[in-house]
């Protein structure tokens, strides 16, 4: 039998709104998947520690400071260096400008899902592209 | 206000009504829906009549503007005097910058300055601290020391506008800050008018920016309460804010239960630091915000008004009226407005602006139709003011004092959501009041329960967001963002390698280390923080020696 889908929700960043953050991880864990919130204000490093200490399938990441050009290529970049990057599936949401999106994508993020995006789209995004086999 | 017989016969004629027209008309024409509720799902009736607001007694429950129990208002003229500050929250990368920008605003016929400060900032830490990477001036001003808050005010006479500052854990700082500048332009303290939010409960319920553990952080606040009620007599030393716990998706019903939860923590915290209620109840302030259900968040605002009162003299014995009332600042729902056709934000800002008003607010932010999507230009910050502006001088509302008063809907729901906001304060009160609450994670859950509601409401269509899940259109990206260039982050980081080239800083370690010795002690720590503060120290050394003494606040994760 599969194992369910792993995914970590963190916020890197120094900004309070976590009302995404909560929805989504609720979201996600209504449609069956295994959910680890880590709560604000994380560093790349914490965050990356978070996700091979919990082995997920999935790095969620929500930001809405502004800052999310110096913190989500971070984030993919520690990934790689723990040679996880291929494993796991680097998703992005918040409040990032549409001309943003296409650099964070070189970056290494899948995916940036902005204000409006209905939690059904996430979730059918991760089932279509995860990396790794459950 | 209707006699028994009236009301019965009222009673009567409405049954009638109800099984001969409206049966009738059911039959062939069903309703939209099952069941209507409010923005913030409250169930709505088809009709209000007298018998929904048969207990009703005027003087106990409506009283009189500026009379208790304030339900009508908390001035005796209200917007015929005049009208509400209307103050733009703004403040964004330089002090340089955001000077400009307040000098624009207050040209535009702005009547108050609201400063927004970055990240950094509102967490106590300097702008070259590795924390602060990519967020320096990001949503809000990069303050470092005395010498940017300097820059920031450069060529605002103090003495002549009120300036509300958005800062919470580091509160002292910044309004030490803001004395010292006042000093050095001539103006004393006690002719500073304006408003710190300095609402750390809230901080950790929804908004984030907390620094210290809840224990060093009530002190900080009843420090502040205590020193202004000599120092700085006409500043606002609290803004008890509902407004980022509805942003977090709560109900009005729990925005005001909260809110006056937190108030209710303050006042207790106050009284046991030896503090008489009537010298500082006064000078405590609050903060809602707007949504759209236009009739619902009018409602909420006479709710919270009366509530209010009620808990100051029932609960506190407070003698003095000021002390019962509430006054109140408004912000538009940042939350309501949507990145999808950005236009039609503009009308949602103008419902809630009426809200706001219909509800007696005493200042109002209107946000900006790009706020989904960036930070506002100054283009749409003026459509945003023109707002306030149109609602003030054209629509007639503000010419009469309360005028939905005696409205069967809106006093029957002002009724329902008092009393939803006491059940929760009762409640709030057995799980040991609201720090507790929220150590306990109650607050954080409820608020996360509706959240979650609204969400699955919009998904399944069963709300309907114009532009969003309806009547949507193929569009272009939005051109013509505010964006803040990434140098200000080096920018400051030279200012401040400047300053400790240029500062004494043998006298800064002095102040530091007599600041660390209070901190440990009891004695208040604002005259320490200001003398901190004119000597240049920065707030992130000043931030770093109570860390030190108080340590950090831990959030509990609820989800």
């Amino acid at each position: 039998m599969a194992r369910p889908i792993r995914v970590l929700v963190a916020k890197p960043g120094l900004d309070g709104h976590d009302r995404g953050a909560k929805v989504i991880a609720r979201a996600l864990r209504d449609a069956g998947m295994e959910v680890i919130y880590t709560g604000l204000r994380q560093t790349p490093e914490q965050i990356v520690a978070a996700a091979l200490q919990e082995d997920v399938d999935v790095v969620a990441l929500s930001i809405l400071s502004g800052a999310h050009n110096h913190l989500l290529p971070k984030v993919v970049d520690l990934l790689k260096k723990e040679n996880v990057y291929d494993e796991m599936l680097v998703l992005g949401g918040g409040v990032i400008p549409d001309e943003d999106i296409p650099g964070l994508k070189e970056s290494g993020l899948a995916e940036i899902f902005t204000p409006g995006t209905p939690t059904q789209v996430t979730i059918d995004f991760i089932k279509e592209n995860l990396k790794r086999g459950l | 206000m209707f006699d028994k017989e009236k009301l019965a016969k009222i009673k009567q004629d409405q049954a009638n009504w109800n099984e001969n027209k409206v049966e009738k008309t059911l039959s062939k024409f069903p309703e939209r829906r099952k069941k209507f509720v409010t923005g913030s799902n409250q169930e709505v009736k088809r009709l209000y009549s007298p018998a929904d607001v048969d207990g009703l007694d005027y003087d106990n429950d409506l009283g009189y503007p500026g009379e208790y129990p304030f339900t009508r208002g908390v001035q005796p003229t209200m917007y015929r005097g005049r009208f509400w500050t209307m103050r733009q929250y703004a403040g964004f990368a330089t002090a340089e910058e955001s000077n400009k920008r307040y000098k624009y605003l207050l040209e535009q016929g702005q009547t108050g300055l609201s400063v927004a400060f970055d990240l950094p900032t509102q967490i106590g830490y300097d702008s070259n601290h590795p924390l602060s990477e990519g967020e320096v001036g990001k949503v809000g001003v990069a303050i470092d020391s005395l010498k940017d808050m300097e820059i920031l005010f450069e060529g605002i006479p103090l003495d002549k506008v009120s300036t509300s500052m958005t800062i919470n854990a580091p509160a002292s700082v910044l309004l030490a800050m803001y004395i010292a500048v006042a000093e050095k332009q001539g103006v004393s303290s006690d002719q500073l008018r304006g408003t710190i939010q300095n609402d750390i409960l809230k901080e950790y319920i929804a908004r984030g920016t907390y620094i210290f553990p809840t224990g060093p952080s009530m002190r900080l606040i009843t420090d502040i309460f205590e020193y202004c009620s000599t120092e700085v007599p006409n500043w606002n030393t609290i803004s008890i804010s509902g407004y980022h716990i509805r942003e977090a998706g709560s109900s009005a019903i729990q925005e005001v239960a909260f809110t006056l939860a937190n108030g209710i923590a303050y006042v207790e915290a106050a009284i046991k630091a030896g503090l008489d209620v009537d010298t500082f109840a006064p000078r405590l302030s609050f903060f809602f915000n707007a949504h759209n259900d236009l009739l619902e968040e009018v409602a909420k605002f006479r709710a919270a008004r009366r509530l209010w009162a009620k808990i100051m003299k029932e609960r506190f014995n407070a003698k003095s009226p000021k002390s019962m009332q509430l006054k109140f600042h408004t912000q538009t729902g940042g939350s309501t407005l949507t990145a999808q056709q950005p236009d039609n934000n503009i009308v949602r800002v103008a419902i809630q602006t009426l809200a706001a008003v219909l509800g007696g607010t005493q200042s109002l932010h209107t946000n900006s139709k790009d706020e989904a999507l960036a930070l506002p230009t100054e283009d749409s910050v003026r459509v945003a003011l023109r707002t306030q502006q149109i609602v003030a001088y054209e629509s007639g509302v503000a010419e009469t004092i309360d005028p939905l008063a005696g409205s069967y809907y809106i006093e029957s729901l002002t009724d329902t959501i008092e009393k939803g906001a006491m059940e929760y304060i009762n409640k709030i009160d057995t799980l040991g009041g609201s720090a507790e609450a929220i150590e306990k994670g109650f607050i954080q859950k409820e608020i996360m329960d509706s959240s979650y509601e609204y969400q699955k409401q919009v998904e399944s269509n069963d709300r309907i967001v114009v532009g969003m899940n309806k009547f949507q259109v193929k569009e272009e990206s939005p051109k013509g963002l505010l964006r803040v260039d990434p140098v200000v982050g080096e920018l400051q980081k030279q200012k401040i390698n400047q300053l400790k080239s240029e500062r004494d800083n043998q006298l800064i370690e002095e102040k530091l280390n007599k600041l660390r010795e209070v901190a440990q002690g009891t004695e208040n720590l604002m005259p320490y923080i200001l003398d901190a503060v004119r000597a240049y120290g920065t707030l992130g050394e000043i931030c770093g020696v109570l860390r030190e003494v108080f340590g950090e606040y831990q959030q509990s994760v609820i989800l």
